[in-house]
């Protein structure tokens, strides 16, 4: 009777989730399926940051961190599957990697009163922290994205696109149809004239669009998309010829694997960022010493300064910052999710910190607030020389069109909040 | 030459081209369920791991390399030598001859007289351990096909069009090799079935296999014979399609192209498989470009194959050039 009651005290303590001893990360990673390719350099970057905290400061605050990982095979119901089988394990922040999984984890991760940072991906109107208590995706959102690509692109045009045409190649899926609102919101404004070019899942055959692309011949094609369709996308505008400097991918469209299949061709496509390319930042030093030679690296460091490894990389760094604000906040080394909630709410990125980080000029400045969960709509472009075989920036950080995102952005959670039930407050 | 005229024709010839490489994956497929009466559900699988296979092979890249310095706490990824594009393409053949050998040992003599559909859930097995085989041997990252097939704009044409209509034709020059490819391939294979002894035993099997091993045939070399045939046309449609777009996991998907292809051109017959390739890469390329794009918002390609096959399907069953199964009570 006693061990009874001694093990109903055990459990009840635990379903109370009192802070852990560790800091929890859990890592949803896709090592593996048709995607692995780009999920393991994202999984190495979020890992081995970790890992150079806890080797070189002892973790977050002297708190060591424990970071779970769990194979998602870019697979929405695993990913749910994964989210489950770790949340109890005190986990502080998911970084679902995956729309897809972000979604099925917005009601879930807010019940369980656990922040989910979707990072360039997910939700856009998650960014309205009034409605999306638990949600967040700073720096940038996919509408950011689409208006920093036609601030390039005003730019390039002397500030007109007046009567200019631009294509949008995008994945016929909830991710690629993202940026239609937008860009049809900013082709009104700046006179442009938009059309929509769909690519059916996985995106192998594209021949159809391109033909399109090659008859109407647009001024820009702006693409939005994901695994096969972007290494088929910019190997057949190389095939009809069409100039690669006029070509702008999302974020997601933009990792070495993406250009390297259509080799010389590839040269002078560009693609969006939110954060910085390459490895010439002293945290990779740090790195080396801490993680690759004490073979504790999560791969086999050869993706380290990928466009994919350095993301990972900044999404760990982003976590391990709300863990700092949150443990001044709440004057502990030990956290809870709420306590990490009210870190990510509070961050603030400047230019000086991230320099203290050994990443300076790494990522755009940006601050979070109860009613901004997503940051201040900060990207550059990165181009492609497939000579030097590497991504440098082109321009300095872009912030979007507030003005025409702002108001789409309450729309949307004003209508999920409704059809949820959700009374906004802050 | 009035230019949507032009435009037209473009799709149709891009239309034709497509439905080659369509055709290149149906026929392995074809090959398996023609002689051994398997839907094949690995056939995209083998064309994903042949093409990795290949371009490990010409890389110098080591197979299992991961494994090998997980356990032995070495650092070794590569031989430090590039193998010429010909050679590898032998070397790889050895392994699909070798990996149809092993399919037929280990897997499919132990289900001889079982159901069809047990036979399909095996090869759903093997497509898995095929796919995780494969990232194990030659890891996940997204390789280059460099076989030294021309890829691009066809000038030739471009230049010939623009001068008879006033617009230039695109055509890529590797859908034109693609077509000569697969042009020699299917007259090879009808060759070799029609005029070589096992080519004809493979076509007795094919009809009765009980009543070809009472005649001395032997069910096992046919098989083995089959599967590596089969394991050939992957390793083409591999390159094709790698050279496309890289060599990567997604090539498996692949096989979805083919199933409409199959429904119409019929699940035995390899000209069956050509045809119904040029007839789905046709009609859906038109189709887009006709109605799709203009009216429909665009991406119709891969349901209206699917919808067009259902509706051959209707009138006759058996596919274009199946054979039709007259069952005596």
């Amino acid at each position: 009777m006693k061990l009874k009651m001694t093990t109903l005290a055990l459990g009840a303590a635990l379903a109370a989730g009192p802070a852990m001893a560790e800091l929890v990360f859990p890592s949803l990673s896709y090592r593996t399926g048709p995607y692995a390719a780009n999920g393991i350099p994202f999984a190495d970057g979020y890992a081995d940051y970790f890992t150079l905290l806890n080797e070189r400061d002892g973790g977050i605050g002297g708190e060591p961190i424990r970071m779970i990982e769990c194979e998602t095979g870019y697979n929405t119901e695993k990913g749910v599957e994964c989210y489950e089988s770790t949340k109890g394990e005190g986990a502080l922040v998911y970084q679902p990697l995956s729309t897809g999984i972000t979604y099925q984890l917005i009601p879930k991760a807010t019940a369980d009163g656990i922040p989910v940072h979707s990072m360039g991906y997910g939700r856009t109107s998650a960014k309205d922290g009034s409605v999306f208590s638990n949600i967040f995706n700073y720096p940038a959102n996919y509408w950011d994205g689409a208006s920093v690509a036609i601030k390039h692109l005003l730019d390039l045009n002397g500030g007109s696109l007046e009567g200019k045409k631009i294509a949008l190649v995008y994945h016929n899926s909830a991710y690629g149809k993202e940026p239609i609102r937008t860009l049809e919101e900013l082709g009104k404004k700046h006179g442009f004239e938009l059309s929509l070019l769909p690519v059916d899942h996985p995106g192998q055959e594209q021949k159809s669009q391109w033909l399109q692309i090659r008859r109407e011949k647009p001024d820009n094609v702006i693409m939005y998309g994901w695994g096969v369709m972007n290494q088929v996308a910019v190997q057949e505008a190389a095939n009809i010829r069409y100039p690669m400097d006029q070509f702008i991918g999302i974020w997601w469209s933009g990792s070495e694997n993406d250009v390297r299949p259509a080799g010389e061709k590839a040269n002078g496509y560009k693609a969006l960022t939110f954060h910085n390319v390459g490895d010439d930042f002293p945290v990779f030093d740090d790195i080396q010493k801490f993680v690759v030679d004490a073979g504790k690296a999560a791969g086999a460091g050869d993706q380290i300064g990928t466009a994919l490894y350095n993301r990972g990389l900044y999404a760990a760094m982003l976590a391990a910052e709300a863990a700092k604000t949150a443990q001044g906040i709440h004057d502990t080394k030990a956290l809870t999710p709420a306590q990490m909630r009210d870190g990510m709410e509070a961050l603030e990125i400047t230019e000086a910190k991230m320099a203290d980080l050994g990443l300076p000029n790494f990522g755009p400045e940006f601050t979070v607030s109860c009613e901004n969960h997503g940051g201040n709509g900060y990207g550059a472009v990165a181009q492609w020389d497939a000579a030097a075989d590497s991504w440098s920036l082109i321009t300095d950080y872009i912030q979007s069109d507030q003005d025409v995102l702002a108001p789409l952005v309450t729309e949307d959670a004003q209508a999920f909040a409704a059809e949820s039930g959700i009374e906004p407050s802050c | 030459m009035p230019e949507q005229l032009a435009f037209t024709i473009e799709v149709f010839l891009n239309g034709l081209m497509a439905g080659v490489l369509y055709a290149l994956v149906a026929l392995g497929f074809v090959l398996i369920y023609k002689a051994s009466g398997i839907f094949n559900y690995a056939q995209g699988v083998m064309a994903l791991f042949a093409a990795l296979t290949l371009a490990g092979i010409i890389d110098g890249q080591v197979p299992f390399s991961h494994l090998i310095n997980a356990i032995l706490g070495t650092d070794i990824h590569h031989f430090g030598w590039h193998v010429p594009a010909f050679l590898a393409i032998l070397l790889t053949m050895v392994v699909m001859i070798g990996l149809a050998y092993a399919v037929q040992r280990l897997v499919f003599r132990h289900l001889v007289g079982q159901e069809p559909i047990i036979l399909f859930m095996a090869t759903i097995g093997l497509a898995y351990f095929l796919e995780g085989v494969g990232d194990l041997m030659w890891g996940s990252d997204i390789k280059s096909m460099d076989v030294g097939l021309p890829q691009g704009l066809n000038t030739w044409i471009d230049d010939t069009t623009f001068n008879a209509f006033g617009y230039g034709f695109f055509i890529d020059n590797l859908d034109i090799v693609a077509s000569i490819i697969a042009a020699l391939l299917v007259i090879g294979l009808v060759m070799f079935a029609q005029y070589t002894k096992q080519g004809r035993a493979m076509r007795a099997v094919a009809d009765d296999h009980q009543a070809a091993l009472s005649v001395g045939v032997s069910l096992n070399f046919i098989w083995i014979l089959v599967w590596s045939l089969a394991g050939f046309v992957a390793l083409v449609a591999g390159i094709m399609w790698g050279t496309k777009s890289g060599v990567q996991f997604s090539l498996s998907l692949i096989a979805l192209k083919a199933l409409p292809v199959l429904m119409l051109g019929g699940f035995t017959s390899i000209p069956g498989a050509i045809v119904g390739g040029l007839i789905i890469g046709v009609g859906e390329k038109l189709f887009e470009f006709l109605i799709g794009a203009p009216f429909l918002g665009g991406a119709t390609e891969n349901w209206f194959a699917y919808m067009l096959a259902l509706i051959f399907l209707v009138f006759r069953p058996q596919g274009l050039f199946g054979e039709k199964i007259i069952e005596r009570v």
